[in-house]
């Protein structure tokens, strides 16, 4: 009892001090948090991806297409539910810099296939009626202002040319992690536009979309589709979407990588000046501990106290920039959803926050504490004249 | 004649551990700042040196890069035709008519796919146009057979990559009989094979681009603007650094904000770090502040003795990051770029505006953090001063 | 019969080692104090009354020779025996009294008592009661920065006997206060001795301080005279 009053009365003896300290671990707390949940987001794609989808692809790589007239010969697959496919459309609105994922699908099917992608029927009939007809997520109609009945135009870069869309739908996640930011239209329209314009490119598909029965069978799905058309002129290559998702995040690991590091840093950065803070206050205080031990008090009772009080001020900073970190990511979603459609703190990020916090207050008390019980009492006393 | 700056000096050596442990959190600070920087110099550069100013890429109208683009044989034929392709020493144009895919490759030991770009060339001119391609092992490919040479990174680092091994794609096994050398460009990231192998392979029946020298430089502007006004072309010329330099723009902006950010942020630790430093410095030294009041030095003296110990702790944090930060010259990422979609290797690239750039830095710091406690010190009271000092 | 001196020193030696220079600061010095003196310890600056001050404290190591207090021989004692025979058996008055600056008059003088297996309100007794004997009652809730000197030497006194310890050493207790206080101060530890039967070995080089003591000695580059 008297120990704590004690440590938070010497916390309290150089006020701007501890303040300065307690707001630079609540920084780096909170940046460590940031970091950590970007980090984590980049991933994100990989956790939200079903394992009941299969992506089957040309084996060479994304950019080879493969022939539809697969698709009828994946259908027969035992175990396969529904079959969708769609091609990576790469168009562009107005400049490169207003990016989002646009795609040219089979709409029943792919909208069957993903069910998260929720569409008022009204709508939804609307839009596999109309073949010139797009959909759009809920937060990409906002960021463009977009409504029912709009015209889109985008510039192909696979496909030459203008192409234009009425928008006929506005769809909603199903859940806050579904990806908003996408539009869709249809295979059919973008198909008989290249049969007429290329027609060696027509009749081709980017990938395919198999629903599975469960997710047991899934790896058998796959391996049976694979071996349809082994030796063919397209061979597929077919995974789980999360290991296809995977795969694309690990090409950006390096990346992501160095980011962890980085926040890593920032924790090295503020223990190094936690560390000097509490060599100072314990260098100032030897005096004050000389005499604790004349009056019988030991090294641990010395080292306890000096200990306390680093960790004391290191949970309070920690504490800060925990409670920060709401409003924060708050902010980050609000102001740059374009780029962050959610940015939710997970509660081990919490947890982290809370022991790189501890670790500072650890690390940077273990010298002065160290310093401070072992100090020699005739040394120490004569430091007070 | 004011307060010698060796006071500062010798007051900073004095309390060494306070110092160092300051400067080394500024260091740290710096290292970030420096380090980001040097990334995304790194990234440019190695794009940037992989174009030629000389040099025109010729891609199909709005394609962003010459995996997206197809150009048609014809097309390709009418652009061979243009006056401003420089003739080589044999007599041919000197223009490469190439094919550009990506395929999946596995990485050594973890087995993580990436895609890297293999490029269809046509000897000699390819080679001719990037003189920066050196062959270092093995032999170029013997045409109409499958065998392809790999750029130094991806051989070292690609399962089926290196010198003697093979690859498989487009339905064939295609061997390994070279690796190229092409120093710090996007090249050594490729794999080059024949092109007229490659789009039998891949059933591709168009060019993916048309490259080629100017005759003389200044004639770009004049080339452009003819054959994206022919109504036969359905075409862009971009000179090749330019092309470049737009496929690393996203990244390199990416890096350079990320970097922006965490520096201020970062920055934040390290000046509360040098204004407590500074403070307690002021708080050890009223008498001798006092003291120096009564001996005639202005309060003006005091300020900037202490703003210049503060500069100087700076500086040391900024001499340490910067030593820190040449090391990752050391290091080589190897990541997706985003725009062209493949892997590319580049090199933390320190340059003298990165250095002056974190020094200044590393001052700022020290100045920001010095300002307050230097201020106290200057407006002590001398009575006050000399009588406190027990 | 004579009762048996508290303190008996034997063949005392202490040097400090200065860069390659070694120092020596006692020479063998051998000496007895009475149950219930008040000595003081005179000399000039360097002539080791401090360290020997120190030693008989508990809180600085001899080279060679003993010390025992009471019948204990500390010079044997491991670190953290001194520390528990320091709680129990000796009180330090310092110099610059050496109050800790965020604690209340109280909370120093009840500072020694945390160590001890005393309740709360056994705590608080005895701190009013020697609160009382130094005559400072009404200002146990005062910060030291509030206190004049000579209070805040009287609040060290007082923590220096809340443990009830036979010995008091005193560095210099008036080194730091004016004329009256010390005198204030010195009658204090008169009272100690004469009344509560203390022992009290005083360092310091003020001959009216001195004049105030039972029994005077001279030390001189470490020798006794």
């Amino acid at each position: 009892m008297f120990f704590l009053k004690f440590v938070i009365k010497n916390i309290f003896r150089h006020r701007l001090r501890s303040i300065l300290t307690i707001v630079g671990v609540a920084v780096a707390v909170l940046a460590y948090g940031l970091l950590r949940t970007l980090v984590g987001l980049w991933y994100a794609g990989v956790d939200r991806a079903s394992d009941t989808r299969l992506i089957t692809r040309n084996s060479i790589s994304l950019i080879f297409p493969l022939p539809v007239s697969y698709l009828e010969r994946i259908r027969g697959v035992p175990g396969v539910k529904k079959v969708a496919y769609g091609s990576w459309f790469g168009g562009i609105y107005i400049d490169e810099k207003h990016f989002f994922a646009n795609y040219a699908v089979e709409p029943k099917s792919y909208l069957e296939l993903y069910p998260e992608f929720v569409l008022p029927e009204k709508e939804k009939s609307a839009f596999l009626m109309d073949r010139k007809a797009c959909i759009v997520g809920n937060r990409l109609a906002k960021t463009y202002g977009w409504k029912i009945g709009d015209l889109v135009t985008l510039k192909g870069t696979i496909y030459p040319g203008q192409w234009e869309f009425v928008v006929r739908g506005i769809y909603h996640g199903a859940d806050r992690t579904t990806e908003e930011r996408v539009l869709l239209f249809h295979w059919d329209y973008l198909n008989e536009a290249v049969r007429q314009t290329a027609a060696g490119r027509a009749d081709q598909v980017g990938f395919y979309i198999i629903g599975v029965t469960s997710p047991a069978v899934a790896p058998d799905v796959a391996v049976a589709v694979d071996a349809l058309f082994k030796n063919s002129l397209a061979e597929t290559l077919t995974e789980t979407e999360r290991a296809f998702n995977l795969g694309f995040v690990s090409m950006t690991e390096a990346i992501m990588v160095a980011i962890q590091i980085v926040s890593y840093m920032v924790i090295a950065i503020i223990m190094v000046v936690a560390a000097n803070t509490m060599a100072m206050t314990a260098r100032e205080r030897l005096g004050e501990y000389a005499t604790m031990k004349t009056l019988g008090f030991t090294a641990p009772h010395i080292g306890g106290i000096i200990f306390g009080e680093s960790v004391a001020i290191s949970l309070a900073g920690g504490i800060l920039g925990v409670v920060l970190t709401f409003p924060a990511a708050h902010w980050i979603e609000v102001e740059l959803a374009q780029y962050f459609p959610f940015f939710s703190v997970s509660r081990e990020t919490i947890l982290l926050e809370m022991l790189a916090a501890l670790t500072v207050g650890v690390v940077s008390g273990i010298f002065p504490t160290w310093r401070g019980s072992t100090i020699r009492i005739a040394a120490g006393l004569k430091r007070i004249g | 004649m004011g307060i010698p700056i060796s006071y500062s000096f010798r007051n900073l050596w004095t309390r060494r551990l306070t110092t160092v442990l300051t400067a080394s959190g500024m260091g740290l600070v710096v290292f970030v700042f420096a380090a980001t920087l040097m990334l995304a110099e790194g990234l440019q550069q190695t794009l940037v040196q992989t174009g030629s100013p000389d040099n025109v890429v010729v891609l199909r109208k709005s394609s962003n890069s010459e995996v997206q683009s197809g150009v048609e044989r014809t097309q390709a034929a009418l652009v061979e035709t243009q006056p401003e392709v420089a003739i080589g020493a044999d007599g041919q144009p000197l223009l490469a008519k190439e094919l550009v895919v990506l395929i999946n490759l596995q990485k050594r030991g973890t087995h993580k796919p990436a895609n890297v770009v293999i490029r269809g060339v046509a000897t000699p001119a390819s080679f001719t146009l990037r003189p920066a391609v050196r062959l270092i092992e093995g032999r170029l490919p013997h045409p109409g057979l499958a065998e392809v040479i790999a750029g130094k990174s991806i051989a070292r680092r690609f399962k089926g990559a290196g010198l003697g091994e093979t690859l498989r794609f487009g339905m064939r096994d295609w061997r390994v009989v070279g690796v190229f050398d092409a120093g710090a460009t996007g090249f050594s990231s490729e794999i080059w094979g024949d092109v007229e192998q490659m789009m039998q392979a891949f059933r591709r029946p168009v060019y993916s681009s048309v490259i080629f020298r100017l005759r003389d430089s200044s004639e770009f502007d004049e080339f452009k603007s003819r054959i994206e006004g022919d109504p036969r072309l359905t075409v862009e010329a971009k000179r090749e650094t330019r092309y470049y330099l737009d496929q690393s723009e996203a990244m390199a902006k990416f890096l350079r904000i990320l970097g922006m950010v965490l520096t201020i942020v970062f920055s934040i630790g390290a000046v509360i770090g040098a204004t407590i430093t500074m403070y307690a410095a002021v708080a050890n030294r009223v008498t001798e502040i006092g003291t120096l009041r009564a001996l005639g030095f202005r309060r003006r003296d005091i300020l900037s003795a202490f703003v210049i110990e503060s500069l100087l702790l700076g500086l040391c944090g900024g001499i340490l990051g910067v030593i820190g930060a040449s090391f990752m010259q050391l290091i080589t990422i190897s990541t997706m770029n985003w725009q062209s979609f493949s892997e590319l290797a580049f090199s933390f690239t320190l340059t003298l505006g990165i250095f002056w750039k974190s020094l200044f830095f590393s001052l700022v710091m020290g100045l920001i953090g010095g300002t307050l406690p230097a201020f106290r010190a200057s407006r002590m009271n001398i009575v006050e001063a000399l009588r406190s000092g027990g | 019969m004579t009762e048996p001196p508290i303190v008996e020193i034997r063949n005392l030696s202490k040097s400090y080692r200065r860069g390659s220079q070694i120092i020596p600061v006692l020479s063998g010095i051998s000496f007895d104090i009475a149950r219930g003196e008040f000595l003081a310890l005179m000399g000039p600056s360097g002539s080791g009354k401090s360290t020997l001050l120190n030693l008989i404290a508990g809180i600085d190591f001899a080279d060679t020779g003993s010390i025992q207090i009471a019948g204990v021989e500390i010079t044997g004692l491991s670190e953290t025996e001194l520390a528990h025979w320091r709680a129990g058996n000796v009180g330090f008055i310092f110099q610059f009294y050496n109050l800790i600056p965020v604690l209340t008059a109280f909370e120093n003088v009840e500072l020694p008592l945390l160590l001890t297996h005393l309740t709360r309100k056994e705590r608080r007794e005895h701190v009013e009661a020697v609160l009382s004997v130094v005559g400072l009652t009404d200002r146990m809730d005062h910060y030291p920065a509030q206190l004049s000197g000579g209070q805040q030497q009287r609040v060290a006194i007082a923590r220096a006997i809340v443990t009830d310890p036979e010995i008091l050493v005193a560095d210099e207790p008036t080194g730091d206060l004016d004329r009256a206080s010390a005198e204030e101060i010195l009658s204090l530890m008169d009272r100690l001795v004469t009344e509560f039967g203390k022992t009290v070995i005083m360092v310091t080089h003020d001959p009216r301080a001195a004049e105030k003591a039972h029994l005077v000695r001279h030390l001189e580059k470490g020798e006794l005279q």
